[in-house]
């Protein structure tokens, strides 16, 4: 399939990525709101055209290892999910981030918590860039806003996941999974040939030749010293993603006084809200954060100096905020504003909340 | 001296495969996991497969297998090594796929990945060591653990009312049309371990006619768990797991073996009460 604008549903843009991608494996099971992912792949039947191998797992638990195992023979291979699948899959991404395997995940959110509700939300901050699963790691965490970055953020998570070895999380939500928008699709990448994922994937488990030694995928390190050298290693990797790979959108902030911190959902509603407000004669802004993990805190830190005060707004309780308030190091007044359990605010009250807390 | 002057090439009759790493194994003496790395082993450079094999490791005392195996090797979470092999496989069709698994990784907290990926008929080899005891944590009561069997977490012996019944996961396995082949083995006797080394060849043979999974469960000594010398787990095995767990093919080629009745697969259980 050449470049085309087709209208589409995210999750139908993930799954039509991932082909075009030259994605070689998808492994998941069902949960709303992003069924639509592995429904969109089983329809188009990539194994007859790319060879990519799509396949209903048993459980997350199975998809996420599903993933592991055919990750870590150098292969593109991706999952998605939402929320209380996302959670049973944090072994799973312990142990990648801890073998440094290089793949997909997308995380559809919606309310929580528990079995919660089937609309969408923003409440899994925390386990997305705090590290749900156990041990000190990060996955790159990127957002999309719309079903055009849902697709091409597809591509931009094979570059960076191969690059630093590291899984990649699409931060999406049941709103951004579920609407339908034009997206321009792009040129098929072919998927990788023999050659090129030797390339690619020197370390992986392809099939020892006699002139390798034999190529381990293991997070287990009994010995404490080598752990800790591990460790600062897997830290150090981490500071180059803060260094080079930051990614965001600032909107009118050049003569803010006001600004508002979203991604995702929330963000789109707030270009809503910052129309309305510059109508009314607001000088308001919009920092769109685009990666979650690394985080745009000198970007925050800067902006922190120029404006007078920030209004986080995010479909939870308040999580995003922690990070915004210690990039600003509190030193302007910054307020969450957030509905939950699948509720989506509206642009006039998200407005309201920013004259009410941050303008007064 | 004497003895030096003979190790010669020429009188070499039996040496370590090359698919063995040199790496010295952590296994306990007696115990039965390094037999059966060496059988996998011998049957991989035998098959000449070494540069096309892909082994799977379980959280379990064997969760350091790949550096004995020579070969291409991931380590798994507890108990999820059938779902990575299974992507493996799916991935690189082309490649001999085999997990090896204890019976606490294989058939209790890794109960849907094994039953699932014998369920689709994935075409890879499950070797499965039953010791009847969680060796690594330090003997605690396995799913696979005899009634009456004393383990640290069952001190006065495991009981049925409180911890129900030894799981023969095999035998359920080999119920499901999914699998091909299903056997069980021991390697605690030179002649066991001829048959159990038979049936691992048989097992990663069967990978290249892609008619379902193969399963070799092989029982096993763990003398540290069980608190014995080698020589009398030998012998408690033979007396209290084999009337439990008996040796032998269940299914091959994807059809039960004649002596396998319905009572064999679900009714006959001995409920053994075993004093150790
Ligand atoms: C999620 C998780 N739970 C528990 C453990 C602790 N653990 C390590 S090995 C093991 C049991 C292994 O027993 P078995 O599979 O029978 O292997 P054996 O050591 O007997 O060969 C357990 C419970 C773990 N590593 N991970
Ligand atoms: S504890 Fe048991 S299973 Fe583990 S190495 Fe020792 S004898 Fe073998
Ligand atoms: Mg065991």
């Amino acid at each position: 399939m050449a470049k085309e604008l087709k209208l589409m549903k995210g999750n139908e843009a993930i799954a039509r990525a991932m082909i075009a991608s030259g994605t070689d494996g998808y492994f998941g099971y069902p949960i709303t709101p992003q069924s639509e992912v592995m429904e969109t792949l089983m329809a188009e039947k990539p194994w007859e055209t790319t060879g990519m191998v799509v396949l209903q797992a048993e459980s997350e638990l199975a998809s996420i290892n599903m993933v592991y195992g055919g990750a870590a023979t150098g292969k593109k291979v991706a999952t998605s999910s939402s929320s209380p699948g996302i959670s049973l899959m944090q072994e799973g991404l312990t142990y990648l981030a801890g073998a440094e395997i290089p793949c997909v995940i997308m995380n559809a959110m919606r309310g929580g918590p528990g079995l919660g509700t089937i609309q969408p939300a923003q409440s899994d901050y925390f386990q997305s860039v705090k590290g749900g699963g156990h041990g000190d790691y990060q996955l790159y965490t990127i957002a999309p806003s719309s079903v055009q970055e849902m697709y091409d953020f597809v591509f931009d998570a094979w570059d960076i996941a191969f690059k630093y070895r590291n899984p990649v999380l699409i931060l999406t939500d049941g709103a951004i999974g579920q609407c339908m928008e034009k997206c321009y699709t792009r040129d098929f990448i072919p998927r990788w040939t023999e050659e090129e994922r030797r390339q690619h994937a020197p370390w992986g488990t392809w099939g020892k030749p006699a002139n390798r030694s034999h190529n381990i995928i293991t997070s287990l390190e009994l010995e404490s010293s080598r752990q800790e050298v591990f460790n600062q290693k897997l830290q150090a990797k981490y500071r180059e993603m803060e260094e080079k790979e930051v990614r965001f959108e600032a909107l009118n902030c050049e003569d803010a006084d006001y600004i508002f911190v979203a991604y995702g959902t929330s963000a789109r509603i707030c270009m809503k809200s910052m129309e309305l407000a510059r109508a009314k004669g607001l000088k308001v802004g919009l920092l769109r954060l685009i990666t979650l993990y690394p985080f745009p805190k000198k970007q925050i830190a800067e902006l922190a100096k120029k404006v007078k005060g920030m209004l986080c707004v995010e479909m939870s309780a308040g999580q995003m905020i922690e990070d915004v308030k210690l990039a600003a190091n509190c030193s302007i007044p910054i307020e969450h504003y957030g509905r939950f359990g699948g509720i989506i605010p509206s642009p006039e009250e998200v407005l309201e909340a920013m004259e009410k807390e941050i303008v007064k | 001296m004497a003895n030096l002057d003979i190790v010669k090439p020429e009188n070499l009759v039996y040496t370590k495969t090359k698919v063995l790493t040199d790496n010295v194994m952590h296994y306990c003496p007696g115990c039965g996991h390094g037999t059966a790395h060496r059988i996998i082993a011998e049957v991989i450079d035998e098959m000449g497969i070494q540069d096309k094999t892909i082994g799977v490791s379980p959280v379990g005392c064997s969760v350091l297998a790949y550096n004995y195996f020579d070969v291409d090797f991931q380590e798994a979470a507890h108990g999820r090594a059938p779902a990575v092999a299974t992507a493996i496989k799916r991935l690189n069709p082309d490649c001999f796929v085999f997990t090896y698994q204890g019976d606490g990784d294989l058939a209790a907290i890794g109960t849907a990945e094994t039953i699932h990926a014998a369920n689709r008929g994935e075409n890879i080899t499950m070797v499965f060591i039953n010791n009847g005891i969680y060796g690594m944590t330090g003997g605690q009561m396995a799913p696979t653990t005899l009634v009456g069997m004393k383990s640290a977490t069952t001190p006065y012996g495991r009981r049925v009312d409180l911890n129900g019944y030894p799981l023969r996961i095999t035998e359920l396995l080999a119920t499901l049309p999914g699998t091909y082949y299903v056997t069980r083995q021991s390697v605690h006797t030179p002649a066991n371990v001829r048959k159990a080394k038979a049936a691992i060849r048989k097992a990663f043979e069967n990978q290249k006619l892609q008619k379902g999974l193969s399963f070799v469960e092989i029982c096993s000594s763990c003398n540290s768990g069980w608190k014995m010398t080698p020589v009398q787990a030998n012998k408690w095995m033979e007396e209290n797991m084999f009337p439990n767990y008996p040796l032998g093919d269940i299914k091959v080629d994807g059809k039960l073996c004649e002596n396998i009745t319905a009572d064999r697969l679900v009714l006959d259980h001995p409920l053994t009460v075993v004093n150790k």
